[in-house]
């Protein structure tokens, strides 16, 4: 299966969903519409920060064309003192999160909804709510969260004994950090400070929500999985699962962001009181206000290196953005950041700090890269100061396969030394740079590394031959990175037919089994591996049609470029058999021709990412660009090339976004202040050169076709990589994000 | 959903006189790239909308007898683009309105819109304030003419009477050895506002600056005329010393604020920044060896 003369897997076909997408026809959230339906409207909170003493909706119901009100006392209540968890996400927050109960803990956070015959009834209904607010003194950075005498954001909340907005704490520990130190011929120890990013995604949140008389619910949204859509609006609605139908849309990204939901449990008891239809679509502003984003961070890290580049000891404490709810990704900055590396002495600390912000949601490789970004910055200060190369260190200090990481696991087939020496012995890495082309112009050259846990969870896949002898694959997560098109790619080398007879559909929560969410780089790890295990059983079925036409032992026929043929001169001599043929004959030869398979698959090993970035700072104005940029992690197989380029790509320009421009600003009280993509800057086309990907292919052993998750290591290493480049073209360090042009001059005319 | 009376008048005195009926609650649509976010925002909700596009004299580009421009203030960018003169006679004027929004967005908007918008970034006003353009405004009370710097009083207010419509910019005739440029600074590469916005236009007679203006953007609440920077200028061979005068001079101009777009700081430095690159470009367009 690995052979590089793969007759499809690996080719560049053409998407599955490309025509719809260009031609405006695929099939988003916001396109659905029923009969009789109605418009829903979310009233917001114009408070960073308020007890809610009473909400009186008597006004708003009373409007004409109103058709029905909830509020927090239509969701599902989870007690403060008892977790429930499904998955990650902690019910006591999200219920919360979709509906704010005993206060409101961000500007924005929702308070109440509407649903009426137009838009604009719903809005001006959402006006006549009357909500009695105690305003409460807010907080929203790090900094000021964690002083004595901060707003407390929820008293239940206990640190070392006290209130506190310190929600939780996670440690990863091996050996003995002092002891490390002690052995360090040079030890530096920096601060470091970032800020909220949004994930961006073009595709605003939406749903069509159906709710019936006799209580079936059928939902359409944008998610990153339809059963994550039906298990978490179950809980909070109290509507059991089987009950509920959730159908993935087309979705326009999510990122991370879509693995929670926040409209269709308010949707669903709108749908419910109303008996009509209810559709819900987020503006930009709800999107930037409410939802997403990754956390911001505090940091210091500090790590000990021999003079021979040999890392000794790293001491990580990070702290991280809740948002108002707890449950910032503490495990992304505390379980990687060291992880690329063998080193006896580490101690990773994460804090999670509630403030009066939205609360955080995943965004590829949750935390990870702002661990990545001190650690990475570190590694790169000591290598300069001690005349080391910096990939050269990276290479010695490698995690090899058989390591135990910091955090636990011990590691597969792991390939971080193979990408980091593709980087090393990459042109690009060797060009030489002008670094003064012009008297105010400054060019610098920065690397760094990252690492991602990558999973594997539950898949399903059905594979079913249709009665022409052409082809259905369904799979259960909606498709953000190709998983389709890698799908269709690996039946098609299976079965030995042309790529153009499958069909790869994404079926709804009644039509497919479970499959978890589409994160963690899992889906075309996995779909892959359900898809081959059902396309195996499909082969095993036709050989056996074969078999029974020939009456011959089914172990002598052979399934071979689309045909069944007799195994050998011994089976027989009969003409062979095509999948056209035989699905003809199905019926009378035993029914149907199809299978599923539904795993638990496992062995994703971690994913590792180490880039090269040339920048430009013009050092009159501060601004820094990024002019050229080569990323590159090992694919294990490329099922679609154009895909894993593309994943590696949308990581490398996040990070970049991260790192120059993007940031959340607030007043001072406590609003975002730059809640539009005007002036949320996410880098456009123009901003970025081509960004070249390069993926290796070093087979995962433990995957049938040898794919490694790509879809978050990406992201990793241009926070730091850039912060490097930049330090290298005009001798300063920065460690704090994002590069933006009045922070970067300030240093510069320091 | 509010009413909303939509007007296309074919002349510009039956535009001035709904406009003037309509007592405060009309608005004027040229491109709509800022009434129309406007609306969506809630921010603006008109009575009545009176489209001008119908209107030759507001969307008609024309050369004057003096060798000089007349630009209709409903002129798109794009249109005014493909001007087989303009931009030849105007770099700097033309560059900088071709920098309000996408690409999309210059098939609709125009000067006269990002003008009357009344934002002290707005991209073209620092280049028609070089120019020493002319506006002709048109109200209940007849027409008259207003320097452009004249016409913003403050962000998002004008020097319009109640019912006056902008109806044209007049830019002179060029002198031989002339040259205009405009550069602003912004974080990205496109789609975005200017942090600070200059405009140099400049006349060279044997290398020596006979003649010079300055506009300047996002520094003050409204885009300013900096004379000082101009006499830095004139009588000059644009050497180092009158650049950093006239930067000096643009420094000295800056009334801005801290934003999300930018600091004080900042904006007061960039500013002299790019008086400098500004005039580099401008002179270069003057035909300096």
């Amino acid at each position: 299966m690995n052979a590089i003369d793969n007759k499809w897997i690996g080719q560049r076909t053409i998407r599955p969903d490309g025509v719809d997408k260009v031609t405006g026809r695929a099939g988003y959230a916001a396109d659905n519409t029923m009969p009789g339906m109605i418009w829903g409207h979310v009233l917001r909170s114009p408070h960073a920060h308020a007890v809610i003493r009473g909400i009186n909706t008597a006004k708003a119901e009373a409007l004409p064309g109103v058709k029905a009100v909830v509020t927090a006392q239509d969701i599902v209540n989870f007690p403060l003192d008892k977790s429930v968890m499904l998955g990650i996400q902690d019910m006591r927050w999200m219920c919360r999160n979709v509906m704010a109960r005993e206060k409101a803990l961000f500007h924005g956070q929702p308070v109440a909804a509407v649903a009426a015959i137009s838009e604009e009834i719903a809005a001006a209904a959402c006006a006549l709510i009357e909500v009695d607010y105690e305003v409460l003194p807010h907080v929203i950075e790090i900094e000021d969260a964690i002083k004595p005498d901060a707003p407390i954001l929820h008293d239940f909340l206990k640190f070392e004994g006290k209130s506190s907005n310190i929600a939780g704490t996670m440690v990863n520990k091996v050996g003995d950090i002092e002891a490390g130190f002690a052995q360090a011929d040079l030890v530096i120890e920096r601060s470091y400070d970032t800020r909220p990013v949004h994930q961006g995604y073009i595709e605003p949140h939406a749903c069509t929500v159906s709710c019936t008389a006799d209580g079936k619910v059928t939902i359409w949204s944008s998610s990153q999985g339809q059963f994550m859509v039906r298990a978490m609006t179950s809980l909070l609605t109290g509507i059991p699962q089987s009950n509920i139908r959730a159908i993935p849309a087309e979705i326009g990204g999510g990122f991370g962001a879509k693995t929670i939901i926040y409209l269709e449990p308010v949707a669903v008891m709108l749908s419910k009181k109303s008996g009509r239809p209810v559709k819900m679509v987020m503006s930009r502003d709800e999107v930037f206000r409410a939802t997403g984003p990754a956390p911001g961070m505090k940091a210091t890290v500090k790590i000990g290196m021999k003079k021979d580049g040999t890392i000794v000891a790293g001491h990580g404490v990070f702290y991280l953005q809740a948002g108002g709810l707890p449950g910032s990704p503490l495990r992304g900055p505390v379980g990687c950041s060291f992880a690329p590396y063998n080193i006896a002495n580490v101690l990773s600390e994460g804090f999670d700090v509630v403030s009066n912000r939205p609360k955080v949601a995943a965004y590829r490789a949750p935390g990870a890269p702002l661990g990545a970004f001190a650690v990475e910055t570190v590694i790169d200060e000591l290598c300069e100061k001690l005349g080391l190369d910096p990939l050269e260190v990276r290479i010695k200090n490698h995690a090899r396969p058989g390591d135990k990481a910091v955090y636990g696991a011990t590691f597969g087939s792991i390939t971080f030394v193979e990408t980091t020496e593709a980087m090393l012995n990459h042109p690009h890495y060797k060009a030489p740079l002008d670094k003064a082309p012009a008297p105010h112009i400054r060019r610098g050259r920065g690397v760094a590394s990252g690492f991602w846990y990558n999973a594997g969870g539950e898949s399903s896949a059905q594979v079913n031959i249709t009665e022409d002898g052409n082809v259905t694959v369904t799979t259960g997560h909606p498709d953000v990175g190709g998983s389709r098109a890698s799908t269709a790619n690996v039946t098609a080398e299976l079965l030995g037919i042309d790529h153009s007879r499958i069909s790869v559909l994404i079926g709804d929560t009644a039509s497919i089994g479970f499959s978890n969410l589409t994160g963690g780089s899992r889906v075309t790890f996995a779909s892959a591996m359900v898809v081959t295990q059902s396309t195996e059983k499909v082969i095993g079925q036709l050989k056996e049609r074969a078999a029974r036409i020939w009456k011959i032992d089914p172990e002598a026929v052979d399934w071979d470029n689309g045909e069944a043929r007799p195994a050998g001169a011994n089976a027989g001599k009969f003409p062979p058999l095509t999948l056209k043929e035989l699905a003809a004959k199905a019926n009378e030869m035993g029914g149907p021709i199809g299978a599923g398979i539904q795993l638990n698959t496992v062995g994703a090993d971690p994913g590792f990412a180490t880039h090269i970035v040339d920048v430009e700072v013009d050092t009159q104005l501060g601004i820094v660009r990024v002019i050229r940029y080569t990323a590159c992690q090992d694919a294990g197989r490329s099922l679609h090339p154009s895909y894993v380029e593309g994943q590696i790509q949308g990581g490398v320009v996040q990070g970049i976004g991260w790192a120059l421009s993007e940031e959340f600003l607030y007043d001072k009280t406590g609003k975002m202040d730059n809640a539009s993509f005007l002036d949320y800057r996410m880098p456009v086309c123009s901003d970025l050169p081509m960004i070249e990907a390069v993926a290796l292919e070093i087979p995962n052993p433990k995957h049938p076709q040898g794919v490694r998750g790509v879809g978050e290591a990406g992201i990793l290493p241009g926070l730091a990589a850039i912060a490097n480049a930049v330090h290298d073209a005009v001798g300063k360090r920065f460690s704090s994000l994002p590069l933006s042009p009045p922070k970067v001059l300030a240093v510069l005319d320091a | 959903m509010t009413d909303i009376r939509y007007l296309a008048p074919q002349t510009l005195d039956e535009a001035v006189g709904a406009f003037a009926a309509a007592q405060g609650a009309a608005r004027i649509l040229a491109g709509g790239t800022d009434l129309l976010v406007q609306m969506r925002n809630g921010v603006a909700r008109p009575g009545t909308i009176i489209d001008i596009k119908k209107i030759a004299e507001l969307t008609s580009i024309e050369e004057t007898a003096d060798g000089g421009f007349r630009i209709g203030a409903a002129v798109s960018g794009a249109v005014l683009a493909e001007h087989p003169r303009f931009g030849t006679v105007w770099p700097g004027v033309l560059e900088a309105i071709n920098l309000i929004g996408s690409t999309q967005v210059q098939g609709r908007a125009s000067p006269g819109g990002n003008l009357c918008h009344g934002s002290p970034a707005a991209d073209s006003v620092p280049a028609m304030v070089a120019a020493g353009a002319v506006l002709t405004i048109q109200g209940p009370n007849g027409r008259r003419t207003l320097p452009v710097e004249q016409f913003p009083v403050g962000p998002g207010r004008n020097s319009l009477a109640p019912g006056e419509i902008l109806v044209s910019f007049s830019l002179p005739a060029r002198p031989k050895g002339s040259g205009d440029a405009y550069l602003r600074m912004i974080p990205r590469t496109e789609m975005d506002i200017a942090v600070v916005g200059v405009g140099v236009s400049l006349t060279l007679e044997n290398g020596v600056c006979t003649a010079a203006r300055v506009g300047l953007g996002a520094v003050a609440p409204t885009v300013k005329l900096v004379a000082d920077a101009a006499t830095a200028l004139v009588g000059t061979k644009l050497d180092d010393a009158a650049l950093e005068a006239a930067a000096a001079a643009c420094r000295a101009a800056c009334k801005p604020i801290d934003d999300k777009r930018g600091t004080i700081e900042y904006r007061i430095k960039v500013s002299g920044v790019l008086l400098k690159r500004t005039v580099a470009i401008a002179a270069e367009r003057a035909g300096r060896a």
